[in-house]
C-alpha cells in the first residue's frame, strides 16, 4: 500500500473529494475542453485573463481522482498568476509528472509536489496532465477540444 | 430453436450433454498457463483481465517455440522439406479452425490478424461494392468499435445509413427493435455474439433465423463468444462469423474470418500481392480461389500453428464444466459485489458469459484500476472500445473483471477484498 499512498496522497484525496474552483465561469474570456481517450474523461477549463494575469479560473467535468485532484491544485496555483507564470509551470509540470526534475524546481511548484509520486504509474500520467493541457489550450484559446492523445 | 442452436448460446444449457459431469478442476488447469505461476508485487497473480486478452497454455507456447525451432519456411512456394512442412501445418491449422466452428468447408476459413480485421475484410469487400445511397447495415448499441467503425466507415463511403438497435437497461438486445429495425434497405446486420462490455450473450440463432427469414445476410462477432462457448456456424447458419486467436488462449496477430462460400466467392479481393494471385501478367491479374484470394502476402503462419493448438488445448478441456464453472464464478463475484453499497453492476443480463462490469460510487474505474493492481489483481478499466455503450449507459466508464476457466473462487476472493481497500481509500 505505500506506493499508493505515494499516488494518492492525502492532499490528492481532499482536492479530488473536494475540489477548489469546480464550476463554471460566467466572466470567462478564455476556454477549453480537455478529453483523455483512454479512459473518456472529459473536463473544462474556463479562464478570465486580464491584463495578461489569470484573475479566475474554474475547472468543470468528470475524471478519476488524479485528474481531478490535479485540476484542482491547478486552478489554485495559476489564479492570481502572469500567463508565462502559468505556462512555465505546466512546462515543469510535466517534467515532474514523466522524467522528474531537480529538487529546485519541484520547491517552486509548491503544493503541485505531490504529484511526483505520478510518475511511478506510467498509465497515469495522462490524468495528471489533462487539466494542464487543457488550460495550455485555453490560453492559447484554440477552439478545437485538447486530447492527451 | 433447435436445442442444439440453444446449446450454442446459453453454455447453462450444455451441461445436460456432458456424460460425466465432474467439476471442474480450474486449479490443475492453472498448471497449464506458466504466466499464472508469478508474483506482481510480491503477491501471487490475478488476472481477471481475460475479455481484454486471454494467458496461453504452455502447449501454444511450445507449438509456436517448436514451429521456429525446425520447420520454419515460407509456405505455399517452396519445394524443400521445410516448405512443405510449414505449409502443412498452416493448412492443418485451417482444418482444425474448420472443426472448431463446424464449418462445412476448410476454404470457409480466412486467416486474418484478428476480429477487426475479419470486420474489416467484409466492410471492404462485400459490404461497399454492394452499398447505394439509402441502404442501411443494421449494429447494435452494445458492439466494440470495431464492429462499429468499419461499417460507419462503410456507409460515409457510400452514402448509406447505420442504425442502432437498442438494449434494456439490463443490457440485453432488444429483439422487438431488431425486427423492426429491420427493414427493405437492409444490407447487412452484424452483431456481436457476446458483448465485451457487459457480457450479455446474444440470441444468434434467433437473430440469423430472423435476418434470413427477410433475405438479409448475418455477420456475427465472435471474439468473445468461443473462449466461452462451442460455437457451430452450420448450426447458426450465420453467413460471416468473426474471432481473434488471442482471446481464445492463443497468440496475438492471428485471427479468423468464416464466411459462406457462396458469399466469399462473389466477393472481390480486399488486398494485392504474393500468394493471392494465379496469374499476373502487365495487362491482367487473375486472383486466387477461396480462401488464398483473401490472404494476400506471407501470412502468420505461427500465429495460425499457435491457433491450432490453443483449439487443440480448448478441445481437450469438458467445456460444459469449464462453462458451468465460469458461470458459478460470475455469480460469485455478483453476489459478493452485492455487499457492497456503493457498488452498482453494469449489465444483468439474463444470459451472461464471464463478465462483471461495475462502477462504484466513491472511486472513479481509473482509480479502482490502479489500487486493485498493487493488490495484485488486474482488471480492465475505460471504455472497453464502446463509447456508444457508455453514453447509452450514462457512465463514462466502468472497471470490468473477465474471467477465464483457469480463474478460481481465490481470485474473486482477492478481487473483493482488494476492492475493499479501494473503498477505504477512497469513501
Amino acid at each position: 500500500m505505500s506506493d499508493l499512498r505515494e499516488l494518492y496522497q492525502e492532499v490528492i484525496l481532499d482536492h479530488h473529494k473536494r475540489p477548489r474552483n469546480f464550476g463554471s465561469l460566467p466572466e470567462a474570456n478564455h476556454h477549453a475542453e480537455g478529453y483523455n481517450p483512454l479512459c473518456g474523461d472529459r473536463l473544462t477549463v474556463q479562464v478570465d485573463v486580464e491584463d495578461g494575469l489569470i484573475k479566475d479560473v474554474a475547472f468543470d467535468g468528470a475524471g478519476c481522482a488524479i485528474s481531478r485532484a490535479s485540476a484542482s491544485l491547478m486552478t489554485d496555483a495559476v489564479k492570481g498568476k502572469p500567463v508565462e507564470e502559468a505556462e512555465r509551470m505546466f512546462e515543469e509540470f510535466r517534467q515532474m509528472v514523466t522524467s522528474g526534475v531537480a529538487d529546485a524546481v519541484e520547491e517552486g511548484l509548491g503544493k503541485l509536489v505531490v504529484f511526483c509520486g505520478v510518475r511511478e504509474f506510467p498509465s497515469r500520467v495522462k490524468c495528471a496532465s489533462l487539466a494542464w493541457h487543457t488550460l495550455h489550450a485555453a490560453l492559447e484559446s484554440k477552439d478545437e477540444p485538447v486530447s492527451t492523445e | 430453436m433447435t436445442r442444439h442452436a440453444a446449446a450454442a448460446e446459453r453454455p447453462e444449457l450444455q451441461q445436460g450433454f456432458s456424460p460425466a459431469h465432474l467439476p471442474f478442476d480450474a486449479d490443475r488447469v492453472r498448471a497449464d498457463f506458466p504466466i499464472l505461476q508469478q508474483q506482481v508485487y510480491g503477491r501471487p497473480l490475478v488476472y481477471l483481465d481475460n475479455a481484454a486478452t486471454a494467458q496461453k497454455p504452455r502447449a501454444v507456447i511450445d507449438a509456436i517455440s517448436n514451429y521456429y525451432l525446425s520447420d520454419n519456411a515460407n509456405v505455399h512456394r517452396g519445394v524443400h522439406l521445410l516448405s512443405e512442412r510449414a505449409t502443412g501445418a498452416y493448412e492443418h491449422a485451417r482444418t482444425v479452425v474448420q472443426r472448431f466452428l463446424n464449418a462445412r468447408e476448410s476454404r470457409e476459413v480466412v486467416f486474418v490478424r484478428g476480429t477487426t480485421e475479419a470486420i474489416n475484410l467484409v466492410a471492404q469487400s462485400y459490404a461497399r461494392p454492394a452499398l447505394k445511397p439509402g441502404d442501411e447495415i443494421l449494429v447494435s448499441i452494445l458492439e466494440h468499435h470495431s464492429n462499429f467503425v468499419p461499417w460507419k466507415m462503410a456507409c460515409e463511403a457510400t452514402g448509406a445509413r447505420l442504425r442502432v438497435v437498442p438494449m434494456t437497461d439490463a443490457g440485453e438486445l432488444r429483439m422487438d427493435e431488431y425486427e423492426r429495425l429491420l427493414g427493405d434497405r437492409t444490407r447487412l446486420v452484424a452483431l456481436g455474439h457476446v458483448s465485451n462490455a457487459l457480457g450479455t450473450i446474444n440470441p444468434a440463432a434467433e437473430i440469423v433465423r430472423i435476418a434470413h427469414a427477410r433475405g438479409v445476410p448475418v455477420l456475427l462477432d465472435g471474439a468473445q463468444a468461443v473462449p466461452h462457448m462451442p460455437v457451430d456456424v452450420t448450426a447458426l447458419d450465420c453467413d460471416f462469423y468473426a474471432f481473434s486467436g488471442h482471446k481464445l488462449f492463443g497468440p496475438t496477430g492471428i485471427g479468423v474470418l468464416y464466411g459462406k462460400a457462396e458469399l466469399m466467392n462473389r466477393m472481390p479481393p480486399w488486398q494485392g500481392g504474393g500468394d493471392m494471385i494465379s496469374s499476373v501478367t502487365l495487362d491482367e491479374v487473375r486472383y486466387k480461389t477461396l480462401p488464398a484470394k483473401f490472404e494476400a502476402g506471407t501470412p502468420d503462419i505461427a500465429g495460425a500453428i499457435g491457433l491450432a493448438a490453443a483449439i487443440d488445448y480448448v478441445n481437450g478441456l469438458d467445456r460444459a464444466a469449464a462453462a458451468a464453472h465460469e458461470s458459478a464464478l460470475t455469480r460469485y463475484a455478483e453476489e459478493r459485489l452485492s455487499d457492497f453499497d456503493d457498488v452498482r453492476l453494469i449489465g444483468r443480463a439474463a444470459a451472461k458469459a464471464g463478465i462483471v462490469s461495475f462502477v462504484m460510487a466513491s472511486a472513479h474505474p481509473h482509480d479502482i484500476g490502479t489500487v486493485l493492481d498493487r493488490e495484485g489483481v488486474a482488471i480492465r478499466t475505460g471504455h472497453h472500445c464502446c463509447q456508444p455503450l457508455m453514453h447509452r449507459l450514462g457512465v463514462p466508464a466502468t472497471a470490468r473483471a473477465s474471467l477465464a476457466f483457469y480463474n478460481t473462487r481465490e481470485d474473486v476472493d482477492r478481487f473483493v477484498d482488494a476492492l475493499a481497500r479501494v473503498r477505504e481509500m477512497f469513501a
